[in-house]
């Protein structure tokens, strides 16, 4: 379980995550929605201990996160941020092997060989395997990077904003493989996405933030309504039932 | 494919290491080996082989710490030469002669690993507060910063009369190495091991210091780890050999390009087509103006630089900025 309780992040003096608690639940696609600046991201990164809070606490299996080893948390938490620009030239195979660090340090066993195949499969790349990274598309790359975060095999996998310069084709890629995480492989997924309709269509729960506070959380159908929308976006929002997917239409 | 295997570049290396060792004035052939005279038996151990061991072992390590720096700071043309490393570790034996007059090589050693250790950091810092985080701009602003501590070295050189002194570790030199005079070089073999060692590290700081923590490496440490490898090496280079400049910067710019940027790839041949790109441009310094010689950072210099600017050049092709 991850709890987060009361917690704070400044920027100066502005806080950018106000006061925020929560509990994730397991085994389910947790999805963050909000306008830009609402803090996602920052909840995010303190969730995943790569920046320190000013405040409060985020317990994983009851323990706070500062005072897990940070090799031990790295094989329970994995988080994959906008930003993955990796400047060097690696073949995708070396990448989902260094997700294998937290375990074998380098020196790769069997079982982290096995692991890695499976990640390969799982994002269908074996062909891609032995291409460097620049030499992919966006969907191949970020298929990548999430097979380096299976082949890591943390109970709770975090992304933030995995869709972002990615076509509508790869989004559908990407979202379907993060939900056979949760279904095939039983894994908790928490990301931020800022199309609304992708996180109606894949997510179990949604948690809407604004200027550094939780608004409103729930099941994806009770958050995907035309008052709480409006609330969280400040515009009005029309939704429509399409073969038992509820569609948002805001376009005019 | 110009994708070369370790045997045969290691092949070629030790030929090319063979033939430096019948280059010179004094009279040595190859035949000559099987019936060494007493003089020829000691041209090759106290001038030849020393030569050769410091050149392989210069060029494999200079040109290591710049595959570790373009690692860790995510910069190709971050090198010895372009952070200042280089000229932080000389103003720091410079002034170990000035504060102990007669300083032993430890001691200067010492003093110029703190020194090049402290440029550094100087430099990574700079490289954290620029805004303007233009690829060839990063290795620009380096090689002012080398400049303006060169310039300072210099000012206390010419106030205490040691120019001519500061001048044997400005101009890299394989011609003043006997043997004697190199066997401190002989410290930048455990730090080799050492950077094989944290390979994996090394790359993983690369990807950036979000990926680095997620897989749960010690990110500010390795980093640091890292850069003291960088710079105790350096120190031992410019005590012994001198200044090689470029050399850090295009061997491994050259290598990754083949070989991808993993350490585990990379490293062997990285040391590999240092050693050899050196020692090539020694043998030719040392055939060019026969029986004369020109320096390697001479040589070094003419070669290196141009090749610094075609890879700047095809940089701006490929990466429109």
């Amino acid at each position: 379980m991850v709890n987060v309780m009361n917690v704070w992040k400044h920027y100066g003096t502005k806080p950018v995550v106000d006061d925020v608690s929560i509990s994730i639940p397991k085994g389910k696609i947790t999805t963050f929605i909000g306008p830009n600046g609402a803090g996602k991201s920052t909840l995010l990164s303190m969730i995943s201990r790569l920046i320190t809070k000013d405040d409060g606490e985020v317990r994983i299996e009851n323990q706070e996160i500062g005072h897990w080893k940070t090799e031990e948390l790295s094989k329970k938490i994995s988080i994959l941020k906008q930003s993955n620009h990796i400047h060097l030239r690696l073949t995708v195979r070396e990448l989902i092997s260094f997700g294998r660090f937290p375990y074998s340090r380098g020196r790769l066993t069997e079982e982290d060989e096995d692991k890695i195949e499976q990640a390969l499969e799982f994002v269908a790349l074996q062909d891609m395997q032995d291409k460097y990274l620049d030499q992919l598309s966006g969907g191949q790359r970020q298929r990548a990077y999430i097979a380096m975060v299976i082949a890591q095999d943390t109970e709770y996998v975090l992304l933030d904003e995995p869709l972002n310069n990615l076509d509508m084709n790869h989004s559908v890629q990407v979202m379907k493989t993060l939900s056979r995480l949760v279904r095939e492989l039983g894994k908790t997924v928490v990301l931020v996405v800022h199309d609304i309709n992708f996180a109606s269509c894949y997510s179990d729960y949604i948690v809407a933030m604004k200027e550094g506070r939780i608004v409103e959380e729930g099941s994806t159908e009770k958050m995907i309504e035309p008052e709480v929308l409006n609330s969280i976006y400040d515009m009005d929002i029309d939704i429509h039932t399409i073969n038992n997917q509820k569609i948002c239409v805001y376009f005019q | 494919m110009i994708f070369m295997k370790t045997r045969y570049t290691l092949l070629a290396l030790t030929l090319l290491s063979f033939l430096s060792l019948f280059v010179g004035v004094s009279e040595l052939s190859v035949p000559d080996l099987f019936r060494l005279t007493p003089e020829q038996k000691e041209i090759l151990v106290i001038s030849r082989l020393p030569r050769l061991t410091s050149i392989l072992i210069a060029g494999a390590s200079i040109s290591i710490c710049g595959l570790i720096m373009q690692q860790l700071t995510r910069n190709k043309f971050v090198s010895p030469t372009t952070a200042g490393t280089f000229d932080s570790a000389r103003l720091g034996v410079l002034i170990s002669l000035l504060v102990f007059t007669s300083a032993s090589p430890l001691v200067k050693i010492g003093v110029a690993f703190i020194f090049a250790l402290l440029g550094t950091f100087l430099f990574m810092q700079i490289l954290e507060r620029i805004q303007f985080k233009d690829t060839i701009f990063i290795p620009l602003v380096g090689l002012m910063f080398g400049n303006i501590i060169s310039s300072i070295s210099t000012f206390f050189a010419l106030k205490y009369d040691l120019v001519q002194n500061m001048s044997s570790w400005l101009h890299g030199d394989f011609s003043m190495i006997m043997e004697g005079r190199f066997e401190m070089l002989y410290l930048s073999i455990p730090l080799l091991a050492l950077a094989f060692f944290y390979a994996n590290q090394f790359t993983l700081a690369g990807m950036g210091e979000d990926f680095a923590k997620n897989l749960g490496l010690n990110y500010t440490q390795v980093v640091n780890i890292g850069l003291a490898i960088v710079a105790m090496i350096t120190a031992s280079v410019v005590l012994t050999v001198g200044m090689i400049p470029f050399l850090g910067l295009i061997v491994p710019n050259i290598v990754t390009y083949y070989y991808g940027d993993h350490l585990k790839k990379s490293l062997v041949q990285t040391a590999i087509f240092g050693a050899g790109f050196v020692l090539i441009c020694d043998i030719i310094g040392r055939v060019i103006i026969f029986p004369y010689e020109i320096s390697i950072s001479l040589t070094m210099g003419v070669i290196g630089s141009g090749i610094f600017i075609y890879l700047l050049m095809r940089r701006r092709r490929s990466y429109a900025i």
